[in-house]
């Protein structure tokens, strides 16, 4: 996993749940790349089709509440975020995501303090954030030990592949 | 230490757990839905061979019972073949009902056992005084590979609700007015002891109603102690031997909400989030399209009852229709049988089988652009029942029946 991130962001609003990041009506798919297509297609459906990869998802509170669906993260991770920063994640999103190796970092009032667009740098492992056109820099909480070993690994599963658990 | 904390201390093996702690617990039982094929895929990445326990892990088709398209079609048989290689001892097929439904009915849910699904409304079963909590199909994989999984113990918070509520004032209704309080985002990773009076002398459908909306709030868990009633329940159908676990005298709560529902009126949730609640009065008139009872919050028998008491020798009006579903197979036969459905079907309603229906815009149902729907289920994001501009209201199955009969949302305390 790299631990610094380079990318633009796209900025959501509060409690953004599940249905929104990965409409119900898609459920049925199983190719990652075709669940990908559709993500955030709830907020709106340019959000994927625009997308580049290796940008970033910025969030209000409560981000992923709503159905315990992988759909969302999978989609998020096949559109090509690369990581997703908000005021605050719903718990079920937050293992989901950490166990297919999505990092998310927690960081209170992020999402009023960005714009669309705005080019950010985030250290993973610190919980930093900083804006670059202004250097200013936003101290987000730190990955707690347990889950930062199972994005270190790149997900729970080459853990559990090797019976490291 | 509280029930929930020693449930968790007796499944990882330790004397006492606290707040914070990660502990890997054992899992008493394991349900993955018809949405998750993915938890077999993620068991196969991860070299899984067989499940660690027959008797402890279940499929139940419920979202897609039975299967509307070729993709869902193919998603089942999957499925089946999975746990037919796995001898897998409970298998719920498109003929059994909702999951959370299900398994309590199955005798699968008990005291002091913890409960883990691929589905977030497994917070319905502290209405059992089990420890019951969603995962995605990653963590169930690791799970049917391992029979345990990683928990933080979680700040646990009170919400004590004393009084009797009016006639026609629903559990419903009381969780409904619980959201609008607590907020959508109150008690994220925390855990939900729902106590006081009324939840004392609350019977197993309403206990149930109101620890699945625990979810919307953001809770990791809900429990209810178990009163005389949820023991002869439970006593009738448990599989096996359990053990009623207490809460100790000297515990303290991270926070407590004390709420007297005396007085309370219907509520209802108005679009687009479960926590924008209002007193059905407060809400202007508003032409509804359709009405739904059912889903794993308002689709039992007791929810049915209401309806067909509310509809019986009535029809509703013109330019509405109402789907009605059974959570279950068994409260489908109990339905028939108590004559509600006939009360239904000559009322106009469309019954269809049991399992979640339009509830996730599945099938069976689904709204068109502009159409507003009243429903007994628990979400009303944009495009949960189908569009992102249809509009959905979130009520008791009385105010739906009342709002069918009206063709606008109607307090049923009015009738
Ligand atoms: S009835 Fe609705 S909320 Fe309940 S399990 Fe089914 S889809 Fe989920």
């Amino acid at each position: 996993m790299e631990r610094v991130l380079r990318g633009k962001v796209i900025v959501l609003g509060d409690n953004i749940d599940t249905d929104q990041i990965y409409p119900g009506r898609y459920l049925e798919l199983v190719d990652p790349k075709e669940i990908g297509s559709h993500c955030l297609a709830g907020v709106d459906e340019n959000i994927a089709p625009n997308f580049v990869k290796g940008d970033m998802i910025v969030a209000g509170s409560n981000f992923g509440c709503g159905s315990s669906r992988e759909h969302a993260p999978i989609s998020l991770i096949n559109m090509g975020a690369s990581v997703v920063i908000a005021d605050s994640f719903a718990r079920i999103f937050y293992r989901n995501s950490i166990n297919l190796g999505l990092p998310l970092i927690v960081c209170k009032g992020i999402s009023r303090a960005l714009k669309d667009g705005d080019e950010i740098e985030v250290d993973i492992e610190e919980g930093t954030i900083t804006l670059i056109k202004t250097a200013k820099l936003f101290q987000g909480e730190k990955i707690g030990e347990y889950a930062m070993n199972i994005l270190e690994a790149g997900g729970i599963k080459p853990l559990f592949r090797e019976r490291k658990f | 230490m509280h029930a929930i904390e020693k449930i968790l201390a007796k499944n990882s093996g330790r004397d006492r757990v606290k707040t914070g702690e990660i502990v890997t617990a054992r899992v008493d039982f394991a349900e993955i839905n018809d949405l998750y094929l993915q938890t077999v895929y993620s068991f196969r990445e991860m070299n899984g061979d067989k499940v660690w326990d027959k008797d402890r892990v279940a499929f139940v088709f419920d979202h897609y019972a039975p299967a509307p398209t070729i993709k869902t079609a193919q998603i089942h048989k999957e499925m089946r073949e999975f746990a037919r290689e796995n001898d897998l001892i409970y298998h719920f097929d498109i003929n059994a009902g909702i999951c959370h439904q299900v398994m309590p009915e199955a005798g699968l849910i008990y005291p002091g056992s913890i409960i883990v699904a691929t589905d977030s409304h497994t917070t319905t079963h502290g209405a059992f005084g089990a420890l019951g909590t969603g995962v995605g199909a990653t963590d169930m994989a690791t799970i049917l590979i391992s029979g345990k999984l990683w928990f933080r113990v979680p700040e646990i918070i009170e919400i004590r609700i004393d009084g009797t509520p009016r006639e026609g004032v629903l559990p419903k209704d009381i969780v409904l007015f619980l959201m609008g309080q607590i907020k959508a985002d109150g008690a994220v990773y925390k855990a939900i002891d729902f106590t006081g009076s009324y939840i004392e002398q609350l019977g197993v459908a309403g206990r149930m109603t109101i620890c699945n909306m625990a979810v919307e709030m953001g809770a990791k868990t809900a429990y209810m102690q178990p009163n005389q009633e949820v023991l002869e329940y439970v006593s009738k159908k448990a599989v096996r031997p359990f053990e009623v676990v207490y809460t100790d005298d000297e515990f303290e709560y991270s926070e407590s909400y004390c709420f007297d529902i005396s007085d309370l009126t219907p509520q209802v949730a108005a679009p687009h989030s479960v926590d924008n609640v209002y007193p059905i009065h407060e809400l202007d008139e508003i032409r509804i399209d359709q009405g739904f009872i059912g889903t794993c919050t308002g689709g039992r028998l007791e929810d049915i009852k209401v309806a067909a008491d509310i509809l019986r020798g009535k029809k509703i009006s013109d330019h509405v229709r109402l789907i009605v579903i059974p959570a279950s197979t068994q409260v489908m036969m109990e339905a028939i049988e108590r004559g509600y459905f006939q009360d239904l079907v000559d009322a106009g309603a469309t019954i269809s089988t049991p399992g979640c229906g339009p509830c996730l815009s599945a099938h069976e149902g689904v709204l068109a652009p502009n159409e507003v729907c009243i429903t007994a289920s628990n979400r009303n994001f944009p495009g949960r029942m189908g569009s992102t501009q249809a509009e959905i209201y979130l009520a008791s199955p009385a105010t739906v029946a009342a709002s069918v009969l009206t063709g606008y949302l109607t307090n049923p305390l009015s009738l």
